[in-house]
């Protein structure tokens, strides 16, 4: 087991936040609450993990669970019920050339859980309250110029929704699917996508949410040979938004690469876990969650599970959160776990670091001229951006930059 | 021609055991095109006199005053005192995170000139600067300060100066961490800068070894939160021979020499 464990040393060496360290504990002021663990090895194996469609297999979580320890499940009962959806809670609208949209896809139908089977209470319950699920087929070589847009927009915050998308990349297509979230409802939402042989997919899920919105959500993705998967989490509204992005492969020489962005202001929680299944041998992954938070009770939350397993020879991944705190009274968990089951990789490798933007950073910026709302601007912008540029669809991506700095400036006031 | 005035100025922090003064009346005038060596003992308030100009929100100003052509600097925020032609180059530049070099010098420079520079001249500006100062090409990618070495830091800062064209640079130990090229390289910033003819400088160091390469016009020297001797570039070989002993008396503990009682 050297080699991997000198690869990732190599890898995590060199902290890419300015004068961050690797853990986040060392440098944030005491006055930060924030917690991190990190390690290796995980108590039990992500592969252990219980998924089943079955509602009945998942008990509702009290909170002292592993995979619900960090979210508050008093204020998610609504969401965790096997209810069905509540009418018209969801105006949903669909931007795709003529025939992408396929029928409704009951449960049962291919390829309707093939991929996506529930991991948890939340995922499981939205599934089974879901008849018809959305079908979105991307032609075989079909390469797209525009975006296909699906547009979620919530009527009523408290008020529950269920929903499933399937969405499929044909083999050698090229195409960006972005989903909207606006509005608020309490918002159970799966998403399933495959990506065929020799694909590349973008999947962008947007979090723009009103104030009172809770969304819970698992988009889970089987990425195949030679195949190119990119999922984009973007979370800046809503009261409480958690998200869990999962891949795994069909085939070789395939890559998945699973980013998010995240901006939590005052009494937001904003929880983001991926988990990348090295399930076969030769492909390679690449997990970037970039999050800033601001405001007294800002909570946000990444696990990033990674696991290689022993089958997974030639497998080069890596994974890596940062975290940017803006004020006090903010608390940033983060926890990368790496579980390696074969010593012949490519490299595996993670990295955690929670970082400060403190009265010493501003007092720079500001002794060179720049006004103090500019200057937090620039720290924010610059940080984020990395995220966002990933994106490649310029008026998503100036979007979203305005929303970052509406953000900004809410925390201001 | 600008007049920087400091007057009687006193400053004190705020520490777990209480307020401490640090700064004990210091006065001191800087005109266009002079250069004022402040030199002293480590401890003994030179930065605190930095900072205090630039307007760290540590320090308080208990009484005295700083102008800059008549305006009173103290009401001034940290940004506008920049705006209005005061640089400080610090002791210890801070890593900002998030912001490219390339970015922050052209948002910096913006703030400063109130209009953006013309991109073309300006970007063929900022790399001869750099060529000049023998920073890579490749720290304009890189994030405020990341990872530089304590060399590049006060190279980048001399770099700014050099761009922000500051009607008054405080310079703080800029010389402190240098081996002997980058201390020339550093040195020949200043001068550049100060060759405009347009600048007046207040350069802090604790060593007299980068006065062989700026020469000051004045020399003070600074104990226990004052000035306690002041003369020209003579000054400065007596200080390398002879050091601060005979200023300093014990633990910190400073006393006029007796020429000057
Ligand atoms: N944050 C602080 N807390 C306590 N004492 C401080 C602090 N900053 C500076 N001092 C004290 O103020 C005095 C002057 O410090 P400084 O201005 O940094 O001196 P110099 O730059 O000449 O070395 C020193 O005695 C130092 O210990
Ligand atoms: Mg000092």
């Amino acid at each position: 087991m050297t080699a991997e464990v000198t690869t990732e040393k190599a890898r995590i060496g060199a902290p890419s936040i300015a004068g961050f360290t690797e853990e986040g504990e060392q440098l944030v002021a005491a006055k930060v609450d924030r917690h991190h663990s990190h390690g290796v090895q995980v108590m039990s194996s992500r592969a252990e993990r219980l998924t089943s469609h079955d509602v009945a297999d998942f008990a509702i979580p009290n909170g002292r669970e592993e995979e619900w320890r960090f979210t508050p499940v008093r204020e998610i009962a609504n969401l965790l019920s096997d209810t069905a959806t509540d009418g018209d809670v969801l105006s949903l609208s669909v931007e795709a050339p003529d025939g992408f949209v396929k029928p409704a896809l009951r449960a049962g139908e291919a390829p309707r859980g093939a991929t996506l089977v529930p991991a948890d209470r939340a995922a499981v319950v939205a599934s089974a309250n879901t008849e018809e699920a959305l079908h979105v087929q991307i032609p075989a070589e079909a390469e797209l110029q525009e975006p296909v847009r699906v547009l979620v927009k919530g009527n009523g915050a408290g008020r529950r929704s269920n929903s499933h998308y399937v969405i499929e990349a044909g083999e050698n297509s090229r195409a960006v699917v972005i989903l909207e979230h606006e509005g608020a409802a309490d918002h159970n939402g799966n998403v399933e996508v495959f990506v065929r042989e020799g694909a590349q997919l973008t999947v962008v899920s947007v979090q723009l949410w009103e104030d009172d919105a809770k969304h819970l959500a698992q988009h889970d993705a089987e990425v195949a040979k030679d195949a190119v998967y990119k999922h984009i989490a973007v979370s800046l509204g809503g009261k409480i938004v958690r998200l869990n992005s999962n891949v795994r492969f069909s085939g070789e020489g395939a890559e998945a690469e699973l980013l998010g962005l995240y901006f939590a202001d005052a009494g937001q929680h904003l929880e983001h876990r991926s988990f990348v299944d090295h399930n076969v041998a030769n492909c390679k992954s690449n997990v970037l969650y970039k999050g800033a938070l601001q405001g007294k009770g800002a909570h946000t939350v990444w696990v990033g599970d990674v696991l290689i397993q022993k089958q997974a020879e030639g497998t080069d991944s890596y994974e890596k959160n940062q975290n940017l705190v803006l004020t006090d009274g903010c608390r940033a968990d983060s926890v990368p776990n790496l579980e390696i089951e074969t010593g012949l990789i490519e490299g595996a490798g993670h990295a955690s670091a929670t970082g400060r933007f403190d009265d010493e950073h501003l007092f720079y910026l500001m002794a060179r001229g720049i006004p103090e709302d500019v200057a937090r601007r620039l720290v924010v912008r610059g940080f984020l951006n990395e995220i966002i540029q990933q994106i490649k669809v310029p008026a998503l991506e100036a979007r979203l930059t305005e929303a970052v700095e509406r953000e900004l400036t809410a925390g201001n006031n | 021609m600008s007049t920087l005035e400091i007057k009687d100025l006193h400053v004190s922090i705020e520490t777990e055991q209480g307020t401490k003064e640090i700064l004990k009346g210091v006065s001191l005038t800087i005109r266009t095109g002079e250069t004022h060596a402040i030199m002293g003992p480590n401890g003994s308030g030179k930065s605190t006199l930095a900072s205090t100009i630039a307007g760290h929100p540590r320090y308080t100003v208990t009484s005295g005053s700083i102008t800059l052509d008549g305006e009173n600097v103290l009401e001034m925020s940290v940004d506008e005192r920049a705006r209005a032609g005061v640089f400080l180059a610090m002791q210890y530049p801070v890593e900002v995170p998030g912001v490219t070099m390339t970015n922050f010098l052209r948002t910096a420079k913006t703030a400063i000139d109130g209009e953006a520079p013309a991109l073309r001249t300006w970007t063929k500006e900022v790399k001869a600067a750099m060529d000049q100062l023998r920073i890579d090409a490749d720290f304009a990618q890189r994030n405020v300060n990341e990872g530089f070495s304590g060399g590049e830091k006060k190279r980048v800062e001399i770099l700014q100066l050099e761009l922000f064209k500051p009607k008054f640079a405080v310079l703080d130990e800029t010389d402190s961490g240098l081996d002997v090229d980058a201390l020339k390289v550093v040195s020949e910033g200043v001068n550049r800068a100060h060759a405009t003819g347009n600048m007046g400088t207040m350069l802090i160091t604790h060593y007299t070894r980068i006065l062989r390469y700026i020469k000051p016009d004045f020399v003070h020297v600074f104990v226990d939160g004052k000035i306690v001797e002041e003369g020209g570039p003579e000054l400065a070989d007596r200080l390398e021979e002879e050091g601060y002993d005979r200023y300093v008396v014990g633990a910190g503990q400073a006393v006029a020499p007796a020429s000057h009682a």
